[in-house]
This record gives C-alpha cells, structure tokens and sequence, in this order.
C-alpha cells in the first residue's frame, strides 16, 4: 500500500531515519558481521595470532559431545516448555471464555506474570524449590520425593521448565482469549442447535479455528525457549548440575564470557542466528497467510 | 452463553481458580517470606501466615541492601537504575521507530526499501545471538557502566516501527492533503496531525516497551560491572550468589517484591492498553 500524500525532501527522511538506522548498524550488523568472521578464525588464547580456518569451528562444534548434549537439552526444554505453557493457557483459556461472572477478576491475575521479569521468577521458583527450605520441595518429601535440584539434573530441568512455563501462561493465556473471542459465536451456536455438546464443539469448530493462533503461539514459545529464557538458567541452574540444563544461548555466554574462547563462540552464535532465521522466516510466511479468518 | 450447564459452570470456575492459585502462590511465598525475620525465614519448612517484618525488611533493603552476602548495595538505587533505563528505552524506541515509521510512509526516496530490510532483520538478531561482540563493540564505545550503554543498543525497533508504519497507512490520504494545501510542512503535519492521532498506539507500546526494558538481564549483567549501574536484576542475582547457607531469603524476597511491584502497577492500571500493545506489536 502506497500513499498519495507525500511530502518532498531531499535531506528530511534521511534525517527521520537517521537514529534507528544508525542504532542497527552499529549494534546489529556490525557485531553479527563480527561474530560472522571471527566465526571462520581461531584466535590464540592471548590474541596474538589469528588464523583463518574456514569451516573448522564449526566442525569442532559439531564433533563436541558438549555441543551436541547442549542441542538435545534446549530441544527437551523447548518442547516441554511450548507443550504445557500451550496446553495450560488453551485450558484456561477455554473457560475463562465461558464463564461470564468474575471473568475479569481471573484474567488480572492470569496476566501478572506477564510483568515479572525472568530473573525474578527464576529466583522466586528456585526458593520455592529449595531443597533445604523450600515450601514446595517439602511438600515433595511427604510424597516421598526427595526434592534436590543441586544434585539431580531431571529436578533441575523441571524447576527450570516449571518456571519458564509460569511466566510464560500470560502471554499464552491473553492470545488464546484473544483468538476464542474471534471466532463467530453464531458458528458455536449452529452446532449447539445441531445438538453437539460442549466438548464435540471444542474439538470440531473450536480448535481447527483456533489453529492460526496455536502456531503462531508455538513459534513464538520455541524463540522463547531458546532465547528468552536465558535469566531463569542463569539465576537458577548455572546450566548445572554438571550440563544437565545448559541450553544453548546459556552455552553461548559461557564459552564467550567465561570460557573466552571466541572462535567456538562466534560460530555457536552464527548457528543461533540461522535457528531465529529460519523460525522468524517460517513465523511470516505461514503465520500471516492463515490468520485470514478473523 | 449457548445453554445453560450448572455443572460445566462450577467446573470452569474451580479450575480458573486453580490457574489463579498456581499464578498467586509464588509470589503469596515472596510476600509471606518478606515479612519475617532472618531466622523465620531460614526455618524449614517456611510458615505460610505473613510475619510482621515486611515494613523494616523493605526498609532495610532499600537504603542499605541485603547484608550477611555479597554486598550489593542499596535497593532504591538498583530501582532507580532500572526505572531510568526502562524509561529511556521504551521512550527511546517509541521516538526512533515513529520517525522512521514517519519517513517510510509519507516520503519517497532512494534506499527506502534497504532501510525497510535493515531494521526488518534485526528482529533476527536478538542480543543472546550476538552477545561477544557486541559487548565488544560497547565497551571500544567507552559505554560500560552508563545509561547509555545499558540502553542505546536496545533501542532499535523493528516491531515498534513496522506497529507504527501499518498504522500511519491506515490514516486517511485527505488529511496529509489538507495539511499541505494549507502550507503545512512534513514537521507541522507529523506534530498537529499524526502525533495526537497516534496516543493510543503510544501509550499501548510504553507499556509492552517499558516492561521490556524493566526485565532486561543479559545486557546488564555485561554492562554493568559496578555496583552503583546494577539493576535490580543484576543485583538480586548478586545477592543470591553467595552460596546457600549466606543467603538472607526474607531480604531477597523483600527485593523481589520491590522488583515485581513497578511493572505488576503498569500492567495492571493499564491492563487495557498492555493487552492491545501486546496484540498489535506481535502482528
């Protein structure tokens, strides 16, 4: 779509555009360029000598059993988090949108952790699961669960999960309600007529018409299991016990910050960079296309 | 409602509450762990009836921090520090992006289309992809430890501006017509026009940009490597880094409840506007 209206000016948009443009470069494009070439070099440990090497950090990359672990435990943890961070929200999605008493009441709170930053909720969960003093692992005990996310890397994976999943139903939450509400309740009506219950509608009419959304939200909760979840591991886990939950993007700032080893860093980042390209890619081109219904 | 079901109605409440319950339940803890002593707070298992220290452990945070652990200073300064950056990064974006939107839409020039591309894939470039060396970059700037370090390189938009963009074209041709006939140049246009047209976008996006710009981790974590720049997330991971037995868990909970409590009053007394920002920036 174009405008008929423009303004003529030779020096004014390039001034308009100046800021962002500039913002872009240097911080974006200049370091992903950056990471890019230092990603074909290796570099001695006192950065004296550089040398390129084409391909070989990544083949080291790919030949590390740590890197590899590292992509079976971001794959585990982006699953279980999109599975039920999805279902949850779908769930309370679905009655919060029949239930027309208190609606509001529930929706406030169901979007509160929606403010509260992943430090914080990596820092409230790691209370609650202490094992010494927290009310949840406690609570575990008398089930007979001996509770240690230090020790046990399955535990550490499920507190990290459990709140990367907490933070998460907000969002999820606000998209399903926006989505149930855009189906047409004469659709919901008709089969109501036809004599299909309650739960024959969810799953014939309801659901199919929610799908544009649920993809969508299944997108977006895999880039935020990859990437967004960064706080909570780093407040909570350390990527530990052992490796047990050291996902990628944990793995990248490791290695580079800590590690300093800026070769396997830079190709780990480039790797990163074509994961968010492909899923931005897929999220534009299958995402826009259905969500013609509404 | 379609038809009446008694029993389905008792079960949508019971398991909305249920939702309600596991949302409220960490943070009820926080809030009850904030208000004992160090010793109640230290007790396994924690009690779940308040205690009536959270007024002098709020206190003690904010003017001299969390003692007994690492130091990590005072909290009304990490709050100060986060406030200052989540301001000027959501204002930041806002302004950049809507010139920009402004320049896409309403003029034509050459390079408009790369420029369209450019701030297109920086929404493939998010900072945990490029950690290394933009911090590189940064730090040759001379930017750690300040203001503008901890927020200039966020302050790109890509979802701001193409928000920004969609609306400006869905703003009737007549009204840029009319401006210019009664001589109004671009400036006065974007002013007196799209401006004031545009308040509800803004207040929907300060509010999804300034709980962005709360939250933010990573970067600080890098940027600020002196106490006094440490944002309240930064510096509630300090105060949990001493190891187990040092942590004093009513403090850090009192912390955790001053971090929580400015975006929880955005998101709640703009509800309306946060869920529209939240809808319209991801579309």
């Amino acid at each position: 779509m174009e405008k008929r209206a423009r303004f003529r000016s030779a020096w004014l948009p390039y001034a308009l555009v100046a800021p962002q443009i500039i913002v872009t470069l240097v911080f974006f494009f200049w370091p992903a360029a950056q990471a890019m070439y230092q990603s074909v070099l290796l570099q001695d440990a006192f950065g004296m000598s550089t040398q390129f090497v084409w391909l070989d950090n990544f083949k080291g990359l790919f030949a590390d059993p740590s890197y590899l672990a590292s992509f079976k435990t971001t794959a585990l943890f982006s699953v279980l988090v999109a599975f039920l961070g999805l279902s949850i929200s779908l769930i309370l999605a679905v009655f919060a949108d029949r239930v027309a008493r208190g609606a509001t009441i529930y929706k406030t709170f169901l979007i509160l952790p929606y403010a509260v930053s992943p430090v914080v909720v990596g820092v409230l969960w790691m209370f609650l699961l202490n094992p010494t003093l927290g009310v949840v692992a406690h609570a575990l005990r008398h089930f007979g669960i001996e509770w240690n996310n230090l020790i046990n890397g399955r535990h550490a994976m499920i507190l990290i999960v459990l709140a990367a999943v907490w933070k998460q139903i907000s969002y999820n939450f606000l998209f399903f309600l926006a989505g149930l509400q855009a189906i047409p309740k004469s659709l919901i009506e008709a089969a109501a007529i036809d004599g299909a219950g309650p739960v024959r509608r969810f799953a014939t009419i309801v659901f199919p018409l929610l799908s544009p959304t649920s993809f969508f939200l299944l997108v977006v909760n895999i880039v935020y299991s990859f990437f967004d979840t960064f706080a909570i591991v780093e407040a909570t886990t350390q990527g530990g016990p052992g490796k047990d939950t050291e996902i990628l993007v944990f793995k990248v700032f490791n290695d580079g910050f800590k590690g300093g080893d800026l070769g396997s860093a830079a190709a780990q980042s480039v790797i990163l960079m074509s994961i968010v390209v492909v899923l931005t890619v897929v999220q534009f081109k299958y995402v826009e296309k259905k969500v013609q219904y509404s | 409602m379609i038809e009446r079901r008694p029993l389905l109605d008792a079960i949508s409440h019971l398991i909305l509450i249920l939702g309600v319950v596991i949302v409220a339940f960490p943070i009820y803890i926080a809030f009850v762990a904030s208000s004992q002593t160090a010793e109640q707070a230290a007790l396994a298992p924690l009690s779940l009836i308040p205690g009536d220290q959270l007024f002098h452990n709020l206190s003690a945070v904010l003017n001299t921090g969390a003692t007994g652990n690492v130091s990590a200073g005072p909290v009304i300064r990490m709050l100060w520090v986060s406030l200052a950056s989540a301001l000027i990064i959501a204002i930041g974006k806002i302004s950049i992006s809507m010139l920009s939107a402004f320049a896409m839409v309403y003029f034509r020039f050459s390079g408009r289309n790369v420029f369209f591309w450019m701030i297109f894939v920086t929404l493939m470039l998010p900072v945990e992809v490029r950690i290394t060396p933009t911090y590189k970059v940064v730090s040759d700037l001379g930017m750690l430890n300040s203001y503008a370090g901890l927020t200039i390189p966020l302050i790109a938009s890509a979802t701001a501006t193409f928000l920004f963009r969609q609306f400006f074209l869905t703003v009737p041709d007549e009204l840029a017509e009319a401006a210019r006939i009664d001589g109004a140049g671009p400036l006065r246009f974007f002013k007196d026009v799209l401006w004031p047209l545009s308040r509800t976008n803004v207040v929907a996006l300060f509010v999804i940009m300034f709980i962005y710009g709360w939250n933010q981790y990573l970067w600080p974590l890098l940027i600020s490597t002196e106490q006094s720049m440490y944002p309240i997330g930064v510096g509630i991971r300090r105060m949990i880094a001493g190891g187990d037995a040092a942590v004093e868990w009513n403090m850090v909970m009192a912390t955790l409840l001053l971090a929580m409590l400015p975006p929880a009053l955005v998101v709640l007394v703009m509800q309306k506007w946060f869920v529209k920002g939240l809808v319209d920036s991801e579309k």
